[in-house]
């Protein structure tokens, strides 16, 4: 069950410590340049306080960019077959939006839906999520479209919420917050009477996700797609960005006497994505692509997992380079 | 405004254009490219100081080729581009109306080649103040300083290719980073992986590059990249004495001998 | 707790090489580690990546049959990376394999009725899988007809067991080669092979069709045997989409909510009336 405390700012600090103590390495938002990323952090302060997102994902902590998957030497008629292990230490991730948190549960569908990948569950074994309710929203946000919210603790292990007089409220959500809580228990008081609700950023939905679910099966041979995917340059950048897009490709890299297998990241927006050895391309226009993107999120992946695999972060709109505004293009779809 | 929306509307209602490609407003306000193929489309259109992107790279575009006749709202490095794509016989002579507007909001159509050219000539130099700040700062720099400026940049990098799809020089069917028999160039994002990434697209547009900028703006994690491939462009210009984006007809500097080049190897 | 790697591949070795056509070649594959070999089991239908170390890897069905343990076979046509480096091997090399992936031929349902194979060009792999097997199990079937077809006399493959299944009384074939592919001693048929199917007329009438070949004589083939009363739960044929992990996670072979690495790659056409036709 759900336990509600209260943290004040010098405690949060003091919390950082014991967690560093613990062997615990923390990652948490930092801004350089106006970007945001995900860096190693000792103390809250240095962790970005007035941003709204990271400017990529945390997905990255939990499935890298680039990562190797085996490796090999290769002689005369023998080769040496080497299992890969992820080198990662336990982590906590600090400070991420709700939007980020929930995105862990679909990326944990895809990779661990049929057969289980061992490189995503080592990984996702050693991070406790610390999430941080929002206080703002932004034209790009659509979470409480698609089932989440500012305060939705979804995914998180502990959610902040930071209340009026500089404390923050502490949900203790599973067994992980709990090992967080046990490392400084002092460190917590109780919390009475906090309305979090009415701290949130208030935001309202744009367009009722099941209904869109139901409507896009209809709509697949619409005009909608092409129209809509005009603008589209088809790059990588919002699937890159996005916490829940999962598509990898694998890549050999190898001189004569030995080599590795890397997996990195890759897109449907791509056109090499599903393009044959032949030439054939069974998505061969980016209306197809750009298809592919909204119904893989929104009507195939709900018709098997029961959710969209998207969190309404809107990381997507703010990366694309010709503002894409998933929100609008959905909210469009629904009145079509 | 209403000008080139009337203008726009005209062109549709005439069938001088089957599509006209502009600017709207998107999120927050900011200007995106914007296609206008019915009356009611052109309402959409609009024009400021804000419509810095590089909108030529549609032309190219089978879905937008096949849609007839077409008209473009062109700013400086619209018009550039233009003029480099027809130089490179990516787009026929005369193929596009470009639609220049002044700063008054009066709107100058540009039917051809030669016109584009001589609009172009009259314009400021392409690069930004802060650009050009920038680029005078990399050249400062010893090729060390350098180095550790791209490395530190480029790390970021995550192969979106952002950069090289907002590109309207970009418009290879076939990249050589999508060649893999040989594989030319690692695919992951690794360092040699980027490094070789930009370095082979700032070769390939070093004398074509028309300094826009696109894909600088375009990278999601902000890196300068357009201050390389306006790097190799310069280097071409100062070489060769020509620079991309000036005319209709320039041929490729770095595929081209010329009895009077300047490199004793050739000869 | 350590979990299985489920991209490493079993090294197996190249135990034989057969030349089937220009660019196509067999490979029989024997494990390496005898314990994997012990544990291997595979149903026709599947396939799996093929690793040429130092290239990649590459899709192929596994196109012999269930029922002959100890190896597996794959027919490729070399295109592009790895399929030419793999080209170049030579017997007792060592490649990779991970599999088996993906669904099957249901030849439990299909246990006393007729079976039509129609294959073309290098799609007769998967179906020489199937037809192994059923021959294998002759007694779960009624007729067995097979119709190949290739571009040319050259481009045939499997030259020496098509002339052991004419040899053979149980098994009806029927070869075809594209006007102007056949030679001066072709005894064979000349035609496209959705035209022989034609010809030939096969009764619909407790019978399972299962078509595989290139995507023009598919598309000629299927209508046409809907025409012969065959009912779309029937046919069956396989997909073939650009695949990485095998596994339903890299996300690129999908056609729909269909994983074509999972779902399939055998469908029947009743299926893919209800997929996308992204393949
Ligand atoms: C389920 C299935 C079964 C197949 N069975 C056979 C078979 O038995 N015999 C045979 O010759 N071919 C078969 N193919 C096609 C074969 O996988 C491709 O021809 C091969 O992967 C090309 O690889 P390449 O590296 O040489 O080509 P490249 O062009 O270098 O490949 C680049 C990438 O695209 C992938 N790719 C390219 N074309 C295809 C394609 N048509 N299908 C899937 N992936 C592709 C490759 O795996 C590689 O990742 C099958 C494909 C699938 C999906
Ligand atoms: S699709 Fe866009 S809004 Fe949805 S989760 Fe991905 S990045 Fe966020
Ligand atoms: S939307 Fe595209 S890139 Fe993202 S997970 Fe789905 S198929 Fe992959
Ligand atoms: S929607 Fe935007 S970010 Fe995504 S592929 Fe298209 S142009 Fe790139
Ligand atoms: S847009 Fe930026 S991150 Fe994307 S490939 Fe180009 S330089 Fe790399």
């Amino acid at each position: 069950m759900t336990t509600i405390l209260k943290i004040s700012a010098e405690s949060l600090e003091a919390l950082f410590a014991a967690l560093g103590d613990s062997g615990r390495r923390i990652l948490g938002p930092t801004e350089t340049d106006g970007r945001v990323d995900l860096g190693e952090v000792q103390t809250p302060a240095q962790v970005a306080d007035a941003h709204l997102q990271l400017t990529l994902s945390a997905k990255e902590a939990v499935f890298p960019r680039v990562e190797r998957l085996l490796s090999y030497k290769t002689m005369p008629g023998k080769v040496e077959l080497n299992d890969a292990e992820p080198d990662i230490q336990p982590t906590v991730l600090f400070g991420l939006r709700p939007c980020e948190a929930s995105g862990f549960g679909s990326l944990d569908s895809v990779f661990n839906w049929d057969s289980r990948d061992k490189f995503f569950n080592a990984r996702v074994e050693q991070m406790t999520v610390v999430g941080l309710s929002c206080t703002q929203a932004d034209d790009a946000c659509f979470c409480t479209s698609v089932g989440g919210g500012p305060g939705s603790t979804k995914g998180s292990d502990l959610l902040l919420t930071p209340l009026a007089d500089g404390h923050y409220l502490v949900e203790i959500l599973t067994a992980k917050g709990e090992e967080i809580q046990a490392l400084a228990p002092h460190l917590f008081q109780p919390a009475v009477n906090e309305d979090k609700e009415a701290l949130l950023a208030k935001l309202e939905p744009h367009f009722d996700r099941e209904a869109l679910t139901a409507k896009l099966p209809g709509l697949f041979t619409s005009e909608l797609w092409a129209e809509q995917s005009l603008r589209c340059v088809g790059c990588g950048a919002c699937a890159f960005v996005c916490p829940t897009c999962a598509c990898f490709d694998i890549q050999e890299e190898a001189d004569t006497k030995e080599g590795q297998r890397l997996r990195c990241w890759d897109s449907c927006g791509l056109r090499q994505f599903t393009l044959h050895a032949s030439g054939h391309n069974p998505r061969s226009a980016q209306a197809e692509r750009w298809r592919q993107r909204i119904y893989h999120k929104f009507s195939y992946f709900p018709q098997r997992f029961g959710e969209a695999m998207c969190v309404g972060c809107g990381k997507c709109t703010r990366a694309c380079p010709v503002d894409m505004n998933l929100k609008e293009h959905l909210t469009q779809a629904c009145g079509t | 405004m209403e000008v080139l929306r009337n203008k726009a509307q005209d062109l549709l209602a005439q069938g001088q254009a089957q599509i006209v490609i502009g600017y709207e407003a998107g999120t927050g306000g900011i200007r995106r490219p914007s296609f206008a193929r019915t009356a009611a489309d052109t309402a959409r259109l609009v024009w400021d100081a804000d419509c810095i992107s590089n909108l030529a790279g549609y032309l190219t575009r089978p879905e937008i080729k096949r849609m007839g006749k077409t008209a473009i709202v062109a700013n400086a490095s619209t018009l550039r581009a233009l003029l480099q794509l027809t130089a490179e016989r990516q787009l026929a002579e005369d193929a596009v109306l470009a639609l220049a507007v002044a700063e008054d909001g009066t709107v100058t159509e540009l039917a051809t080649a030669q016109a584009v050219t001589d609009h172009v000539a009259a314009l400021p130099d392409a690069l930004s103040a802060a650009d050009r700040e920038q680029m005078n700062l990399l050249a400062s720099m010893s090729r060390e300083e350098r180095w550790v400026y791209w490395e530190k940049e480029l790390q970021r990098c995550i192969k979106c290719y952002a950069c090289r799809s907002s590109c309207p020089m970009c418009y290879c069917g076939t990249c050589t980073m999508d060649c893999n028999k040989p594989q030319w160039v690692p695919v992951p994002s690794h360092a040699l992986g980027n490094l070789e990434y930009h370095t082979v697209r700032a070769m390939h547009l070093a004398g074509r590059c028309v300094e826009c900028g696109e894909c600088g703006r375009a990278c999601p994690v902000g890196i300068p990249i357009h201050l390389l491939t306006c790097f190799a462009e310069e280097s071409v210009h100062q070489q060769f004495g020509q620079k991309a984006g000036a005319s209709a007809k320039l041929d490729y500097a770095l595929g081209t001998f010329r009895p009077d080049d300047k490199e004793s190897f050739i000869r | 707790m350590a979990e299985r790697n489920i991209y490493l591949p079993y090294l197996m070795r190249i135990a034989k090489i057969t030349d089937e056509a220009p660019a196509v070649k067999t490979f029989r594959l024997e494990f390496i580690n005898p314990e994997e070999a012990a544990n291997f089991e595979f149903h026709t239908g599947q396939f799996g990546m093929y690793t040429a170390f130092g290239e990649g890897e590459s899709t192929f069905c596994i196109a012999s049959s269930p029922t002959r343990k100890g190896y597996i076979e794959c027919t490729f046509r070399a295109v592009g990376r790895v399929t030419s480096a793999l080209a170049t091997k030579e017997e007792g090399d060592v490649i990779g394999f991970r599999g088996p992936c993906g669904n099957l031929f249901p030849l439990e349902q299909w246990r006393g009725r007729n079976l039509l194979f129609i294959a073309g060009g290098i799609a007769l792999p998967p179906l020489r899988s199937v037809i192994w097997n059923c021959l294998d199990q002759r007694d779960w079937f009624e007729k067995i007809t097979v119709v190949y077809g290739a571009r040319s006399v050259a481009d045939l493959v499997y030259k020496h067991e098509l002339q052991d299944w004419e040899a053979r009384p149980d098994i009806d074939l029927v070869v075809t080669v594209d006007p102007g592919g056949e030679t001066a001693d072709w005894k064979g048929k000349v035609g496209f092979v959705p035209h022989v199917v034609e010809q030939l007329a096969p009764p619909s009438e407790n019978t399972v069709a299962i078509v595989c070949g290139p995507p023009v004589m598919i598309r000629f083939t299927l209508p046409l045997l809907e025409k012969l009363g065959f009912t779309p739960d029937s046919v069956y044929t396989t997909l073939e989409n650009r695949m990485k992990c095998g596994h339903g996670k890299c996300g690129r072979c999908n056609t729909g909510t269909s994983f074509i690495c999972k779902d399939g790659p055998v469908y029947t056409l009743a299926q893919l009336r209800e997929l996308p036709a992204e393949y």
